[in-house]
């Protein structure tokens, strides 16, 4: 658990004479007094003829058809080099394409689209296609293991899915005879057919017209899927919904601070949510220019393309900035920033070292907010115009209600009014992107609300003037490099494995990627603890779940610790791991 | 030293953070994050441990040109020769 003291760092002030743009939001209070959900309504355009509001139409259709479909609107760069640009024409026709062929393919309004791929151009193109045709876009990490791919493609219902060649041998084609529902696969980087059901993704594209009219779409149909981890049980997805599209401009606009000629860079994969919400479609219902880089993290590289592409807003997350911090130069002098005006970091707490790093060497402050696959969007946030707290995720949005609980018994919580006091982080429920359910899961669903308020699952504490503070998480889901990990998942694949007896896994604080994935693992009679066998388990362990997910380490234990009711307590594992206080130990069952 | 060894140098520590990998079936010149699955943290420690072992510092600067085997042959040979 991060803990860090308000007093501890000085804030830093922000002074009006620095900007170089005026932020839109000048004065969080007043802004906050007059927003209305329905003054972000009039914003956004909506579908003609009343037929309602469509992600895609706001993100690509309204500027192609405004004026604006000269404009860039994204700038890939490939692993080797190469650029590749797509203006809002560029993107609006080749989308029209896509639904062109998900309709050829008799794929409807609801039907789920998967893309398991990097971050390739046909990724985006895929994913507003898939909204143009109200067909539900669901992403997946391309690190992922099959294990995984394969939960997720079957618990979402998967009907197509837009892959390469390779990843489609390595993780998918052993899966299809689980997956009845699957009928389409589509190919990105095959030039010919292969056979019925294994398309190539040009072919099809080339052979569908580049015209397309959106359906009626309701504010309340199905957009997005995001699965995410839970504690028990395998993933969950998360629904969300067209209307969702008002919070990914709002946001946009008061906390990421868009301007028309801005150039943007989004560095998460859209495997996870913040990809999606913010690396494919905010920055496109503002009409700006959004960079995508194909490349893994590469610190050399990022300075580089913040140069070159003449960054004005980041936003990226913790773990690279502490890479950043590793490298022993002046980026200010090797390189020019000066197009950077905001910075902004979500994923997992951003530890005060860092905003002062930012400070310091980049010469801005770092700014970061708080959310997560079920928010959809950016709830709690450091915004241009305010003094920031290092070390705090700053105060709720605009139209976001946030209180820190605390729950008085199953079916009701208290707000807890004094500050300073930690608690449950919970949101009022209302907002246009929240989650409209967990699919085929009502009760997890059920589960999150309590006496009015969705419990989001975070610890944290507010300060007097209304700054909220991270504490920790109040289960034990895994924070690693900005993804949740669910120990349970890990534990499940672990125990596939002949020589494996039970399994646990836990977080482990790690300075760089916040927590890694660690295993303590309880051998069957006749396997004895050796470095062989443990590189074994890992290398199983890997090929299953994926680089993303699988443990980093791996402990051999005699026993678990264990409730009298047979649940690893994984407190306890974590406590023993850090040489922390073992807490409450009155459940224990065995112990080593 | 010879770079026969810094290739079994670094086969070793590839293999402490992607056991499974097949590195006889590796072409020299592919990129090995993406061919192995490593990601960026262990990616890192492989780095670090091949530092550990042989003593020549790599900073995080040269990481990028890092992604094949042969590239990161070719870049320890040239240091530990001089």
């Amino acid at each position: 658990m991060i803990k860090i003291n308000s007093m501890d760092w000085k804030p830093i002030k922000k002074t009006f004479d620095k900007w170089s743009v005026r932020p839109t939001l000048l004065d969080y209070t007043t802004t906050c007094a007059s927003f209305s959900w329905e003054s972000i309504l009039k914003e956004i355009d909506g579908l003609p003829d009343g037929k309602g509001i469509n992600i895609a139409h706001e993100a690509v259709v309204r500027h192609a058809m405004e004026g604006r479909g000269n404009h860039l609107a994204i700038r890939w760069l490939s692993r080797d080099g190469a650029i590749r640009d797509y203006s809002y024409h560029d993107l609006h026709s080749q989308s029209n394409q896509f639904a062109n062929v998900l309709r050829q393919l008799s794929i409807n309004r609801g039907d789920r689209v998967f893309v398991l791929s990097g971050r390739i151009p046909e990724l985006y193109i895929s994913a507003l296609g898939t909204l143009k045709n109200v067909s539900v876009f669901c992403p997946l990490f391309s690190a992922f293991g099959s294990e995984p791919i394969r939960q997720r493609l079957s618990k979402g219902d998967a009907r197509v899915l837009v892959t390469t060649q390779k990843l489609y041998k390595q993780k998918v084609a052993d899966l299809r005879k689980h997956l009845p529902l699957l009928k389409h696969i589509l190919l990105a980087d095959v030039e010919e057919d292969i056979e019925e059901g294994l398309w190539s993704l040009p072919k099809q594209m080339a052979k569908s017209s580049d015209r397309f009219s959106i359906p009626q779409t309701d504010p309340e149909d199905m957009a997005l899927l995001h699965f995410t981890s839970g504690t028990t049980g395998m993933p969950k997805g998360a629904i969300h919904v067209h209307n969702a599209v008002l919070t990914h401009y709002m946001t946009g606009k008061y906390v990421l601070d868009f301007h028309p000629d801005d150039v943007f860079w989004c560095t998460a994969d859209p495997g996870w949510v913040t990809g999606t919400s913010y690396g494919i479609i905010a920055p496109l219902t503002h009409g700006i220019t959004s960079i995508i880089d194909e490349a893994d993290f590469d610190a050399e590289r990022w300075f580089r393309i913040l140069e070159e592409q003449k960054v004005n807003i980041w936003y990226t997350a913790p773990t690279a900035l502490r890479r950043l911090m590793r490298m022993d130069i002046e980026p200010c002098r090797q390189y020019n920033l000066s197009n950077l005006r905001i910075i902004h970091s979500v994923g997992e707490p951003l530890n005060p070292e860092v905003v002062k790093w930012g400070q310091e060497t980049l010469e801005l402050p770092i700014h970061d907010n708080w959310w997560q696959t079920e928010t959809g969007g950016i709830m709690i946030a450091n915004y241009a115009s305010m003094d920031i707290r290092p070390g705090s995720m700053g105060r709720p949005l605009p139209g976001i209600e946030a209180a820190i609980v605390q729950r008085t018994n199953k079916n009701d919580i208290k707000i807890i009014e004094e500050p300073e006091v930690e608690g449950d982080l919970a949101l009022k429920p209302g907002w246009p992107s929240m989650f409209r359910g967990y699919l085929h899961d009502e009760e997890r669903h059920r589960k999150c609300f309590v006496g009015g308020w969705y419990i989001t699952g975070d610890l944290a504490k507010r300060d007097a003037d209304g700054y909220f503070w991270f504490v920790g998480r109040a289960d034990d889901i895994i924070k690693t490099s900005g993804h949740m990990v669910g120990p349970f998942e890990v534990e499940s694949v672990l125990m596939e494995h002949p020589s494996v007896a039970e399994a646990g896994v836990i977080g482990k604080p790690e300075p760089l990627i916040g927590e890694l994935v660690k295993a303590f693992v309880c051998l069957k009679p006749g396997f004895e603890p050796a470095e062989k066998l443990r590189l074994e388990i890992m290398g199983f362990a890997r090929k299953k779940l994926g680089s993303a997910v699988a443990p980093k380490q791996i402990d051999f234990v005699d026993n678990l610790p264990k409730t009298r009711s047979g649940k690893i307590m994984r407190r306890l594992l974590k406590a023993r791991e850090l040489g922390l206080p073992e807490g409450d130990i009155s459940t224990l069952e065995t112990d080593s | 030293m010879a770079e026969v060894n810094i290739k079994e140098i670094i086969n070793k520590h590839l293999m402490k953070v992607a056991p499974e990998a097949d590195l006889e079936e590796l072409s020299p010149d592919a990129n090995i994050r993406e061919e192995l699955d490593i990601d960026s943290y262990d990616f890192l420690q492989f780095l670090i441990a091949i530092n550990e072992e042989i003593g020549i510092e790599i900073p995080e600067a040269d990481y990028g040109k890092l992604s094949t085997i042969e590239s990161i042959v070719e870049y320890l040979s040239a240091r530990i020769n001089v």
